[in-house]
C-alpha cells in the first residue's frame, strides 16, 4: 500500500512526510524527520518519555498516528527553547539537578510545562499527580517537583 | 599553596574552590534540549532494522530451525541463528554466547532463538512469523526454592554443584556454594542472652531503567566492527563480542551513546552480537532496539532470594554471633555475584564471630544482571529485620543498639580487609539527631530504621587531559557516565589545573581511544576516573612547569604550580609574572609540542560506605495499602564533590528500593512466561506515590583518595526493603518477612493480627 503524504506543522514550522498508516506519531518524528529529542520508553502509553502536544493538548505519540498529525500543530522538546535562551523549565531542571540520566527528561518537561501552562502555581500534589504519568528511575522524583516549583515561581514573576 | 604533585593521599588543609559546588552539568544542556543522543538514535544510511525471534516457552530442546520462508521475504536480507555463532567450549564466554542465542535449549520464556535483518520494520516481523521452529517442550521451574527440590525439573543434565566437600554425582540446579566465615559461632550463641532466629524471601525486581537497549552494528569487508550501544560496560562488551565471535579485539569499536539508565542492568549485551552478525551477512548497518516487552521478558531482572538469618545478643545489646544461608536465584547461569552478600550483609557490626553461606540456583528466568549493590539489598531485608526485632525485645531504642554495635577504624572484615577511616558511628548518630527521628506519628503510621553497607570498588581505569592551545581542557574518559560522573570528574580536574569547569569539557571515548576500563559499576567512577584525572592533571602541570622553565630560561625545579599559574619557586629565580595555563599553552608550539597528562591506574583504596534510613509509613488497614510518607537518607559520601549529585545519588537509591519492597513483582503463568511485561503491570515509583527524600550528606574522608570521596550509588538501595518493611511492622505490629509488600500480602497480616495479637516483639 502507498504511504501517506502527511503534512504538518512541528514546533512552529511546516514539515511533509511519508509515513505507514500504522506509524506511530514517535516514529514519524524520530525516524521519518530524525527529531530524536523526543523518546521511546514503552511505546504503550505508560511511560510518558514520548510526550509532545498535539494541537496544544499533552499525548504521548506513541499512541497518536503519524496520519493524525496531519494538518495539525505539535510540539517537541527541540521546540522548547527560544534561540538560545532556555526555557525557565530547562533552566531550573539544569540549576537543581532534576535529571540524572535524561532519558525521560524531554517528556517530563513537555509534560510539566502543559501543567504550568493551564496552572501557574500548582500545589506539590499537582505537580506529582500531573507528572505520574511521567516514569523517572534515577532521581526518585523530589529534584523533578523541584525543579518544576522553581520553574513556576520564576514564570510568576514574569 | 603549591599541591605535592606525588602525593595523591587525601589532604585535610587543601583549600578547595570548585569540589563541593554544584555546576550544571556538562550533559545538561543536550538533556533538555533533545539534543543528546541515546541508544536508539543514532542513524546511518543504508541501515536495516534488526528483529529477534524470542522462544515461547520457559523450556524446551530446539530440535529445529527453518528459516527458508524467511529468506523468500521481499526486503530481508539476513537472517540468522545458532549455526552462525561458534560453538565455543564449555565456560563464561559460551554462557554469554548463549544468551544471546539459544543453542540446544531455551531456558527462558523470551530466550533469543533466531533474528532478521530487513530493508523495512514490517518486512522483518513478517520474517520472524514465517521462521519455523521445532521445540520439545520440558518441565520447567521459576521460584528458587522451588528449583533445589529434589524432584524440580532439572536445567543442565550435567550441572553438579561446585564448593561441596562431597563431590556430588547427581544433576541439580544448585550451581555453587560459598562461605565465609571469621571466629567461632557456636561459642558466639551459646554466649548469648537472646537469638533471633528468621526466614526471609524476596522477589526479583527489574532494574526497569528507562531506555531499552538500542544498538547499531557496521561491519566492513575486511572485518572491522562498530558498534554503537548504550551500555555501562563498552570495555567489556568489547572483550567478550571478541570472544564469542572469535576474532581481534583492536577489531572491535565501541562508542557508548548517553545511557538512559542502567543501574547494573546494561553491564550484559542482548542484541549487540546478533546486530554484528546480520550486518556482516548483509553487508549493511543493522540497527536493534528492544522493546519493553523483551527489556522485561529478556533482560535484568535481580536475583530473588531465601533466607535464615540468626543473630545472638548479650542481655545489654552487644552482638555475640551472626550467621546467614541464603539462596540466589541466577536464570540459567552462573554470574549472580552472589557473593557479595556473605561479604557485605552483616559488615556495619563489629562481629567477630559469623558465618555466611549462599548458593547460586539455576532455573528459567533470563539471567540475572547486576543491580545497586548487587544481591545484598535483599538479605539485609532479614538482617536488619532481625536487628529491629532485637532492638525490641530488648526494649532498646533501634539507633542505640546499631551504635553499641557499629565497627569503627581498625575492625577486621569477614572479607580479609582492616577498616581504615568510616563513617558509620558519624551517620548513625546524624540519624538520631534529624528532626524526622523525634516527629510524633499519625494514626496507623509507624518508623522504620535500617541501615547498610557497600564495600564501593576501584579497578582499571584510564583517562587523558588534553590543554587546548587557549588554556581550556579537553578531557577524554573510559567510563560511561550514567548519571552525572562527568561533571564530578571536571570538577576535579578544574581544581587541580585551578581554572573554572566551564574550561574543562569531558567526553566519554570510544574503546579505540583509550586503554582498557572496567564497567561502570560498583560505585567505582568518580572515585576511580576522579583518581585518573587527579593523576593526569599533575602530569600536565608537570609539562606546563617544564615549558615554563624553557619559556624563562630557568632550571625545571626552579618553578612551581600554584593556583592555576606557574611562578618562580621564589625571588632569587628572577623577576618574572607569573605563567596561566592559557600562556604556557599559546607557546606550546615552540616549547616542545601539545600540552598532556594522561592516566592508566588499577584504583586502590575504595572507602566502605554506611547509610542509615529513617522511614515513616502510613498502612491502610482496610486494603492493606501502604503509603510512604516521609523518608530520610542518611549517608557517608566521604566528600562530595558535586552535593546535588550525590543527594540525587540517595534520592533515587530510596525510591528504587521502594518500588523493590512494595509493588514490583514478575508474574509467572503456569507455562512459565512472564504475564506482566509492561509498565502498566509491572508498576515502578511514579511521582504521586512518594514523597520527597530528605538527605543528609555525612562526609569522613577516604584519606586513599586525594579529595577523600566514597562511591554514592549503592548504599542507597541497600538499607531500604528492609527500612520499609521495619516500619510496616512497627504500624501493623508485625514484621513483613516476604516482598513485595503489596497490598493483599500486607492486608493478610493485618488481619493475623487482628486474629491472633501483634507478635511477640511488638508486645508493649
Amino acid at each position: 500500500m502507498a504511504k501517506n503524504h502527511i503534512t504538518t506543522t512541528i514546533n512552529g514550522d511546516e514539515y511533509e512526510f511519508l509515513c505507514d498508516t500504522e506509524q506511530t506519531l514517535l516514529d514519524c518524528l524520530r525516524d521519518e524527520l530524525f527529531m530524536t529529542g523526543t523518546k521511546e520508553g514503552c511505546a504503550s502509553g505508560d511511560c510518558g518519555a514520548c510526550n509532545v502536544m498535539l494541537d496544544g493538548q499533552l499525548v504521548c505519540s506513541c499512541l497518536v498516528l503519524g496520519v493524525e498529525a496531519d494538518g495539525k500543530s505539535v510540539e517537541t522538546i527541540e521546540g522548547m527553547a527560544h534561540g538560545d535562551k532556555l526555557h525557565p523549565l530547562q533552566q531550573k531542571f539544569l540549576e537543581l539537578n532534576g535529571l540524572q540520566c535524561g532519558i525521560c527528561t524531554p517528556g517530563i518537561l513537555i509534560a510539566a510545562k502543559a501543567l504550568l501552562d493551564r496552572n501557574p502555581d500548582p500545589t506539590e500534589t499537582e505537580i506529582r499527580y500531573w507528572l505520574a504519568g511521567n516514569l523517572c528511575r534515577c532521581t526518585g522524583y523530589d529534584k523533578v517537583v523541584r525543579s518544576v516549583q522553581a520553574a513556576a515561581e520564576e514564570m510568576r514573576k514574569g | 599553596m603549591a599541591t605535592d604533585l606525588d602525593d595523591l593521599t587525601y589532604d585535610p588543609n587543601r583549600k578547595l574552590k570548585v569540589v563541593g559546588t554544584n555546576p550544571i552539568k556538562a550533559d545538561g544542556v543536550d538533556k533538555v534540549t533533545g539534543r543528546a543522543k541515546f541508544g536508539a538514535d543514532t542513524y546511518l544510511p543504508g541501515t536495516l532494522v534488526g528483529k529477534i525471534l524470542r522462544s515461547p516457552h520457559a523450556h524446551a530442546i530446539i530440535k529445529s530451525i527453518d528459516i527458508s520462508e524467511a529468506e523468500k521475504i521481499p526486503g530481508v536480507k539476513a537472517v540468522v541463528t545458532r549455526d552462525d555463532f561458534p560453538d565455543l567450549k564449555p565456560g563464561p564466554m559460551r554462557d554469554i554466547s548463549v544468551i544471546c542465542m539459544a543453542r540446544d535449549k531455551v531456558f527462558y520464556d523470551g530466550h533469543q532463538v533466531a533474528a532478521v535483518a530487513a530493508t523495512s520494520e514490517k518486512a522483518a516481523k513478517a520474517a520472524l512469523k514465517v521462521i519455523k521452529v521445532e521445540y520439545v517442550v520440558l518441565p520447567h521451574v521459576i521460584d528458587v526454592m522451588d528449583a533445589i527440590k529434589p524432584d524440580a525439573p532439572i536445567l543442565h543434565e550435567d550441572l553438579r554443584t561446585k564448593g561441596l566437600d562431597d563431590a556430588p554425582d547427581k544433576p541439580t540446579n544448585i550451581i555453587q556454594r560459598a562461605e565465609w566465615s571469621m571466629g567461632d559461632v557456636e561459642k558466639g550463641f551459646a554466649e548469648a542472652y537472646l537469638i533471633v532466629e528468621r526466614e526471609f524471601d524476596t522477589k526479583p525486581m527489574h532494574q526497569g531503567y528507562i531506555e531499552p537497549q538500542g544498538c547499531m552494528a557496521n561491519t566492513t569487508e575486511d572485518g572491522q566492527i562498530e558498534l554503537w550501544c548504550c551500555t555501562q560496560a563498552h570495555f567489556v562488551y568489547r572483550s567478550r563480542l571478541a570472544a564469542i565471535l572469535e576474532m581481534d579485539i583492536s577489531k572491535i569499536r565501541v562508542t557508548v551513546s548517553e545511557l538512559g539508565g542502567g543501574f547494573g542492568g546494561k553491564t550484559n549485551f542482548y542484541a549487540e552480537p546478533l546486530a554484528i552478525v546480520l550486518s556482516r551477512k548483509a553487508n549493511r548497518p543493522v540497527k536493534m532496539v528492544l522493546t519493553r516487552n523483551e527489556v522485561f521478558r529478556a533482560t535484568g531482572p535481580v536475583a530473588g532470594t531465601h533466607s535464615r538469618i540468626k543473630i545472638g545478643v548479650t542481655k545489654d545489646g552487644k552482638f555475640t554471633a551472626a550467621e546467614c544461608e541464603a539462596y540466589f536465584q541466577t536464570g540459567p547461569f552462573t554470574g549472580s555475584a552472589f557473593a557479595n552478600a556473605p561479604q557485605a550483609i552483616f559488615t556495619r557490626y563489629d562481629l567477630e564471630n559469623v558465618r555466611a553461606w549462599g548458593f547460586e540456583v539455576a532455573c528459567n528466568r533470563p539471567k540475572v544482571a547486576a543491580f545497586r549493590a548487587p544481591c545484598v539489598p535483599q538479605i539485609v531485608f532479614g538482617v536488619e529485620g532481625v536487628v529491629d526485632e532485637i532492638a525490641r525485645k530488648l526494649k532498646m531504642d533501634p539507633i542505640e543498639l546499631r551504635l553499641k554495635n557499629a565497627a569503627v577504624e581498625g575492625y577486621k572484615t569477614i572479607y580479609g580487609d582492616t577498616f581504615g577511616p568510616v563513617g558509620f558511628v558519624e551517620t548513625l548518630e546524624a540519624a538520631k539527631a534529624h528532626p524526622h527521628y523525634s516527629a510524633p506519628l499519625g494514626p496507623n503510621q509507624g518508623r522504620g530504621i535500617g541501615c547498610g553497607f557497600w564495600f564501593n570498588r576501584g579497578g582499571e581505569t584510564t583517562a587523558s587531559l588534553n590543554i587546548t592551545p587557549d588554556g581550556s581542557v579537553n578531557l577524554m574518559l573510559g567510563n560511561p557516565d550514567v548519571a552525572g560522573s562527568r561533571v564530578s570528574i571536571s570538577m576535579m580536574a578544574a581544581e587541580e589545573l585551578g581554572i573554572s569547569v566551564d574550561k574543562v569539557r569531558p567526553i566519554i571515548g570510544d574503546t579505540s581511544s583509550l586503554g582498557y576500563n572496567h564497567s561502570t559499576v560498583g560505585s567505582r567512577v568518580t572515585f576511580s576516573a576522579g583518581m585518573a584525572i587527579v593523576q593526569s592533571a599533575r602530569a600536565a602541570i608537570k609539562v606546563l612547569c617544564q615549558r615554563a622553565a624553557i619559556m624563562w630560561d630557568v632550571p625545571e625545579d626552579h618553578v612551581v604550580f600554584e593556583d592555576g599559574y606557574v611562578r618562580p619557586a621564589s625571588t632569587n629565580v628572577g623577576d618574572f609574572e607569573p605563567l596561566s595555563i592559557a600562556d604556557i599553552a599559546k607557546k606550546a608550539g615552540t616549547t616542545g609540542g601539545a600540552i598532556a597528562g594522561h592516566a592508566e591506574i588499577n584504583a586502590k583504596g575504595a572507602g566502605p560506605g554506611f547509610g542509615v534510613h529513617i522511614v515513616d509509613v502510613e498502612v491502610d488497614k482496610e486494603t492493606g495499602g501502604v503509603q510512604v510518607v516521609r523518608y530520610t537518607v542518611v549517608e557517608d559520601a566521604g566528600k562530595a564533590i558535586h552535593p546535588l549529585q550525590v543527594e540525587g545519588q540517595f534520592q533515587g537509591g530510596a525510591v528504587q528500593g521502594l518500588g523493590w519492597a512494595l509493588n514490583e513483582e514478575y508474574i509467572y503463568d503456569e507455562n512459565g512466561c512472564m504475564e506482566n511485561p509492561g509498565f502498566l503491570d509491572y508498576r515502578v515509583p511514579v511521582c504521586s506515590d512518594v514523597p520527597m527524600i530528605d538527605t543528609v550528606i555525612i562526609e569522613v574522608p577516604n584519606p586513599r583518595h586525594p579529595y577523600g570521596l566514597r562511591g554514592v550509588g549503592e548504599v542507597p538501595v541497600v538499607p531500604t526493603l528492609a527500612t520499609i518493611a521495619n516500619a510496616i511492622g512497627d504500624a501493623i505490629g508485625t514484621r513483613p518477612r516476604s516482598l513485595p509488600m503489596s497490598p493483599p500480602k500486607v492486608l493478610k497480616l493485618i488481619e493475623q493480627v487482628a486474629e491472633n495479637g501483634v507478635d511477640e516483639a511488638y508486645v508493649a
